[in-house]
């Protein structure tokens, strides 16, 4: 330490880095060391404020933070050494960017007398991570380290949240400078997100809302990055106005699944009622959602008869795919709040029964039962497992993370999810080996809660090293997989599109899951038996270490309902349609084209 | 984005674009500091925007600031969406289409000039005639030899089009272009 009583600011850049992350609020760091920050990693073996969780790669580091972040609305913060540390921590820079996950990224660099010397370990990080980034920085100076830190937090969080990066070069890392609080660090004027809405703007949307006859609310990831305030006005809204309401994957949990409003997830396997509602409506009101290509369906088809109301932080997701009608800049929260209370000033607030068809239509589409599934008694139906598993973690405090496929859309189908920053999944950039590394973030930042990752059998064995990691650190997450020995979602692509013709999506030599739990020192279980099935996931619960429980299901089952590409969304395909004639003449040639 | 290409093998629901493209002039100002041009010239290569022209220097020192002006095309929905995208770098101050500016303003287009450095070669009665089309298109002579001339012109792109167009045939030998600079008519600034 070069901390004097005379002048307590002046120390190195190391120590810095670890004083800027404590008045930053950070109390957990994901990363891995390396010749690059070595300095940093002596700062926090001389530390207690900051606990570092070793992880076993560098996408770990990143997915673990972000799912920390998810579960908890803190800034994941993630440290990483120079050149292939960096190159590793792409993949979850670029899914946090499309999931709008705030995550701090430290990255060590070499010493800016060797940056462009092709020296050992070096990458041009913020060249390389600066499309994958909301905003990057290369700290030339020692005395900028500070400041950068700050406004990196800042910018992480504030506005759209997203992931930074901070690139440290080795000799600022060692060179001694001057530390600035955050409160006297400058921010950048050219960064100011606007939070606040146009209230002329809510207004008018509150006044076409009132007019609604086939009214949808249609939710996204935005209202849990809004916190929990904004989930509470959410569920207000709908009390009040009692409009139906569906969310996108990444938005579920802000209004409850047993909630009596409530249609289930939209979009390409999405909900019959969700997908007909969206499509029928007359007024369209979306919450912090961008109208994503597998939210919409084909564009020229997407509700075609609704005025539509967009409530979205960045200016640029109003009109990129959708043109609305009322586009609202701000934050879900404060937009919520003023809506709801407009909508409880207007002088004459619409009747019961002018919305009263439109639900008479949603509950004929409700009772076409689209999640519904053949259930089997020799075989487990992956439906059915998550059904069961379900059940088995009512009424206690459960977060879901999950893998990319198949299973992941089951989980969103069947998993009913009550409360907002418990659903962890890979939404935007579709991570496979996302749910192990993101669970393991969730469960240090809530050691006594249930952390199932729901996985595949392939997405798990692209982050598994990560078990090490869950023993190290004692992190008792349960790792359920969905063992179809396919990658499942590919083969029922292949299945729609591709003649059944199953190029290389069969796991061929698939590891004995059981035997690898124990080889890391974790329990294995292992259910083929529908019938032992609520048991072992009984035992599975009771266990206090992380498990791996191989559940094998169905090989050959498909998620749906699905919306074929090229298609719109009153032309999805239902199970009880989904012959195998039917599945494979779901998409036409020139759809074919188009997936 | 990119939704006038036509669907190859691997897209999504991609649907043809009718709108018609148009040509505007953006300016924006911006911080100077490292790297701020790759983020703006990133942010069109990655989303498959179009760059015509694009000049950039730093306009106030003091704070700072440089002002980038770049010519692009698009349909009116993709030029909004390209506004808004440079909205979001964060060491971008103020992004003004000049273009919408000065329809707003009553006016037909932004003022838009640039200055272009012209190399002919020649003996005779062609370098005679260089010389007398280079005083009809007010191009100033900066260099010379018996055997060339070098040519400053300054003005709307179209005029040194024009003025390339007709020395190519008396000697021409090379060009270089500043880019468009530009800005609206009338007292307000950006």
């Amino acid at each position: 330490m070069t901390d004097t009583a005379d002048n307590g600011n002046r120390m190195t850049g190391a120590e810095i880095v670890l004083r800027a992350l404590k008045d930053n609020g950070v109390e957990h760091l994901f990363g891995y060391p390396g010749g690059a920050v070595l300095p940093i990693y002596d700062e926090i073996f001389q530390q207690d404020d900051i606990q570092h969780i070793l992880v076993r790669h560098e996408q770990g580091a990143g997915h673990a933070a972000e799912g920390y972040a998810r579960s908890t609305g803190k800034v994941g913060v993630m440290l990483v050494t120079s050149g292939p540390g960096a190159t590793n921590a792409v993949t979850p820079l670029q899914d946090a960017l499309m999931d709008s996950i705030p995550l701090v990224c430290l990255t060590g660099q070499v010493p800016t007398t060797l940056i462009g010397s092709d020296a050992f370990q070096e990458a041009d990080t913020v060249g390389i991570t600066r499309p994958c980034t909301k905003h990057n920085w290369l700290v030339k100076h020692v005395d900028d380290l500070a400041g950068i830190i700050h406004e990196a937090f800042r910018i992480a969080q504030t506005g759209r949240p997203g992931p930074v990066v901070v690139d440290i070069p080795k000799d600022v890392q060692f060179a001694t400078g001057t530390y600035v609080p955050p409160s006297e660090t400058l921010a950048a004027k050219s960064y100011k997100p606007k939070v606040n809405g146009d209230l002329k703007a809510i207004q008018a949307a509150v006044e076409l809302m009132a007019t609604a006859r086939r009214p949808i609310l249609y939710t996204g990831g935005g209202v849990i990055n809004a916190g929990p305030e904004a989930s509470k006005l959410l569920r207000e809204l709908v009390e009040l106005t009692n409009f139906p309401i569906t969310s996108t994957l990444m938005g579920l949990g802000a209004y409850p699944a047993s909630g009596k409003n409530w249609l289930g997830m939209l979009g390409m396997h999405g909900s019959y009622e969700a997908n007909m509602a969206m499509h029928d409506c007359d007024v369209m009101v979306c919450i912090g959602a961008r109208f994503d290509d597998r939210i919409t369906g084909r564009l020229n088809a997407f509700s075609p008869n609704s005025r539509k109301v967009h409530i979205d932080i960045d200016p640029s997701s109003i009109n990129k795919n959708v043109r609305v009608d009322i586009p609202i800049i701000g934050d879900v929260g404060h937009v919520l709040e003023d809506m709801v209370r407009l909508w409880r000033a207007l002088p004459k607030k619409p009747e019961k029964t002018q919305a009263a068809e439109w639900w008479s239509s949603i509950e004929t589409w409700r009772a076409r039962k689209s999640f519904s599934y053949k259930n089997s008694n020799d075989v487990i139906m992956p439906q059915y497992a998550l059904e069961r598993l379900a059940a088995a973690t009512k009424g206690r405090d459960t977060f879901i993370t999950t893998e990319v496929g198949q299973h992941q859309m089951w989980a969103a189908q069947f998993f009913g999810f009550e409360e907002p920053n418990h659903w962890m999944t890979s939404g935007g950039l579709g991570t496979m080996g996302y749910g192990l590394p993101a669970a393991l973030g969730v469960q240090v930042a809530h050691p006594d809660a249930l952390v199932i990752d729901i996985a595949g059998d392939a997405s798990i064995q692209m982050c598994i090293q990560e078990m090490s990691c869950a023993i190290q650190h004692n992190l008792p997450v349960k790792i359920f997989i969905l063992n179809n020995q396919y990658m499942g979602m590919v083969r029922q692509w292949q299945q729609l599109l591709h003649g059944n013709r199953l190029s290389n999506s069969y796991t061929e030599a698939m590891p004995d899951f059981v035997k690898l739990a124990e080889a890391y020192g974790a329990v294995g279980m292992y259910c083929d038996d529908p019938k032992e099935l609520d048991d072992k996931i009984a035992e599975m619960i009771a266990v206090k270490a992380p498990v791996i429980f191989d559940c094998r299901v169905a090989n050959l089952a498909n998620c749906f309902p699905m919306i074929p590409s090229g298609k719109a969304h009153n032309e999805m395909l239902l199970p009880d349609e989904a012959s195998d004639e039917a599945v494979a003449t779901a998409i036409d040639a020139k759809g074919r084209q188009l997936v | 984005m990119n939704a006038h290409q036509q669907p190859t093998g691997s897209a999504y629901f991609i649907s043809p674009e009718t709108a018609k493209v148009e040509s505007h002039t953006l300016s924006v100002l911006v911080t100077n500091e490292p790297g701020v041009l790759a983020r703006v010239i990133g942010l069109f290569s990655g989303r498959g925007y179009n760059i015509e022209s694009l000049t950039v220097s730093e306009t106030e020192h003091e704070s700072h600031l440089s002002r980038i002006t770049i010519v692009t095309n698009g349909t009116p929905t993709v030029l909004e969406q390209i506004k808004a995208q440079l909205e979001r770098i964060v060491p971008v101050h103020r992004v003004v289409d000049l273009t919408v500016r000065a329809g707003q303003l009553g006016q037909e287009r932004p003022i838009e000039r640039e200055v272009a450095l012209i190399k002919v070669a020649g003996t005779g009665e062609s370098r005679a005639e260089v010389l007398r089309l280079a005083d009809a298109f007010q191009a100033k002579v900066v260099d010379a030899t018996v055997g060339h001339f070098i040519f400053e012109i300054t003005g709307k792109s179209s005029k040194i089009d024009q003025f390339v167009g007709v020395v190519k045939p008396l000697g021409l030998i090379e060009v270089c272009r500043t880019g468009i600079a530009a800005m609206n008519r009338g007292p307000q600034g950006m």
